[in-house]
């Protein structure tokens, strides 16, 4: 109600909309920016050496003198590009292990109950760790680690939410109709659980990306060479004494905002998939 | 009750073997050497490291070592870490000791200050005090463990100078030496850069229990009757926040084991965390594996002990009747 008064012609659904369109303009922007970028932009020029930011240098440059702005949209579309691979797969996998686990009785949830369990045992890091060192560090490693300890959450989620509709009317009906157990996932417990995978996904994304920058900060992800958000911090974590706060401070920031921004859409998303709120 | 304690750890003694046979079959199938890292950075003839792989038992098939290892472990011995040449389980003893001192910190402040702001955000459900933390939470929530920390090395040591900028002690002292007070100087930012990024999860919980409970009718009977806002909180919000404020917070054991790697890396602060990073990054198998079922061991515990707090918490199954 507030709202409304405040935004006047604007409601509430038209108002979540644009935050949310805005949102994923934002992100597509910064991906594209990052993809079709002139290396030139980010290489070393060592007469610009650990400037601080400036109009001409917006975050400022490295003790290679190389923009750190440039760089750091670099590093978040790398980041953005293996997260949303990394999140959509893991979200898969947790749908279709969720639904599974969730149609096939007992026996099917309790093995899958088991093996989230295992998941959730060890400490996500730890595996992660364990994931990028045997498939020899590198992107592929960061994200096959993602993929393979993020499912639990999402998959626990899907799992109770298909446990509840199976004692729903239409499908006991269906049962009774006797169609075959599988014909009843795809076509009565999917459409309900869709909506929720979806929020589900999206708000998978800013784990997999603080896994993501987490690990490569410690030295088990991205190449060196490469201009991710963890490299781009990890250099800066060399460089805290000497006083050049924008290293650290300006490319974090940046992420937080991808991350917020995430978080947005998916919030948002939720509000106007759920029926309770959708209407408000 | 005496039955259900036994089928949990019958569970756990069961899923930390998954876990070995996981981790084991893992480090098995990764290209790392662990010659490579006990010899360092000697160059030895292909005779001497035979014999050394030989001396390790590297030689025998992956089962049968899983096996001898595992076998040794229920005798406790954890094995012989390569880059420290010291048994496994002392390693982890000597760095859990001091890591346990972050963890238990900022585990207790991210509890406490999660309850409390989360119960200050739902009494003035709506106002900006509740505005202002919830926005505080979503920001903290965004932003990676380590990132929180090298800010506030840089605000805290960097600029201000107040506090130091790593380790456990002072330079040239070993921890042990070191005056309490200077101990404590060098915790507070780590444990301060754990439990931040611990307090927002907490706090958003409990706002949301808490304002479920407001909205429900025993909630307008006790109004009715005239309870003030904090009397209400204490006779009827608490009780209906406990359980879930007791699952996320023993839950988060596994989180703060991660974090704590981040967070001792950015103040290379001497615990497990920065253990876990030098045996991963070197190479030493034998030291990384017990660290992995030392974490999982851990977070297991938490686990257990949340279940056996809420038989006393939760009245439904503390009066025996059915479970939830």
């Amino acid at each position: 109600m507030k709202n409304m008064r405040k935004h006047g012609i604007l409601n509430r659904r038209t108002l979540t909309l644009i935050i949310i369109a805005l949102s994923v303009i934002i992100i597509l922007a910064v991906t594209a920016a990052g993809f079709i970028m002139d290396e030139e932009l980010y290489a070393p020029h060592f007469a610009e050496k650990n400037l601080p930011p400036s109009g001409h240098h917006l975050f400022g440059t490295d003790w290679m003198g190389r923009d750190m702005f440039a760089r750091t949209v670099k590093g978040l579309s790398v980041s953005i590009y293996i997260g949303l691979l990394a999140s959509c797969a893991t979200s898969v996998i947790a749908l279709f292990l969720g639904v599974i686990a969730g149609t096939f009785g007992k026996y099917a949830s309790g093995i899958f109950n088991w093996f989230v369990d295992i998941f959730m045992g060890i400490p996500h890091l730890i595996l992660l760790i364990l994931i990028s060192l045997l498939l020899g560090k590198g992107a592929k490693g960061v994200a096959i680690g993602v993929i393979v300890t993020h499912w639990c959450s999402l998959g626990r989620i899907v799992q109770a939410e298909v446990l509840a509709l199976k004692d729903s009317q239409f499908v006991k009906a269906s049962e009774k109709l006797g169609k075959t157990k599988l014909w009843i996932a795809f076509h009565h417990i999917m459409p309900h659980v869709v909506p929720q995978f979806i929020v589900g996904l999206i708000l998978m994304f800013p784990h997999a990306i603080m896994h993501e920058s987490s690990i490569t900060f410690l030295g088990f992800g991205l190449p060196a060479e490469q201009p991710a958000i963890g490299i781009i911090l990890s250099e800066a974590m060399k460089h805290l004494t000497t006083g050049m706060w924008w290293l650290a401070v300006m490319p974090g920031i940046s992420l937080l905002i991808i991350v917020v921004l995430f978080e947005a859409i998916g919030s948002h998303l939720r509000m106007l998939l759920d029926p309770y709120s959708a209407q408000e | 009750m005496a039955k259900k304690l036994l089928l949990s750890i019958l569970k756990m003694i069961l899923l930390l073997t998954a876990v070995s046979i996981i981790t084991f079959a893992l480090a098995e199938l990764s290209p790392i050497d662990t010659v490579n890292a006990y010899i360092g950075e000697n160059s030895i003839s292909a005779e001497k490291r035979a014999q050394i792989e030989a001396y390790w038992g590297l030689n025998e098939p992956a089962v049968t070592r899983y096996l001898k290892w595992a076998g040794n472990i229920l005798h406790g011995d954890m094995g012989t870490s390569m880059i420290y040449r010291k048994p496994v389980a002392s390693v982890i003893g000597e760095r859990f000791s001091l890591s346990i001192k972050l963890m238990f910190v900022s585990w207790v402040m991210s509890g406490v200050f999660g309850l409390l702001l989360g119960l200050i955000a739902s009494a003035y459900r709506g106002s900006v005090i509740d505005k202002a933390i919830k926005v505080y939470c979503l920001l903290l929530e965004s932003s990676p463990a380590f990132w929180i920390g090298m800010i506030l090395l840089l605000i805290f040591s960097v600029k201000l100078g107040w506090l130091p900028l790593g380790l456990a002690s002072p330079i040239g002292m070993t921890v042990e030496e070191a005056p309490l007070s200077d101990r404590i100087r060098h915790i507070i930012l780590p444990a301060l850069a754990l439990s931040l990024t611990g307090v927002s999860k907490i706090t958003l919980q409990v706002r949301e229990k808490m304002n479920q409970a407001a909205e429900s009718d025993y909630a307008l009977f006790a109004r009715a009757r005239g309870e003030s806002k904090w009397q209400f909180i204490r006779r009827h919000g608490l009780r209906n926040v406990m359980l879930p404020f007791i699952t996320l917070q023993f839950g988060a054991l596994s989180e703060l084991f991660g974090g704590s790697v981040l967070a001792e890396t950015v103040f290379t602060y001497p615990g497990l965390g920065n253990v876990t990073v030098q045996s991963a990054l070197k190479g030493d198998i034998p030291l990384f594996l017990g660290i992995a079922l030392f974490s999982a061991l851990f977070v297991f515990a938490g686990n257990l002990i949340a279940n056996i707090l809420y038989s006393v918490a939760d009245p439904r199954i503390r009066e025996g009747g059915h479970s939830i």
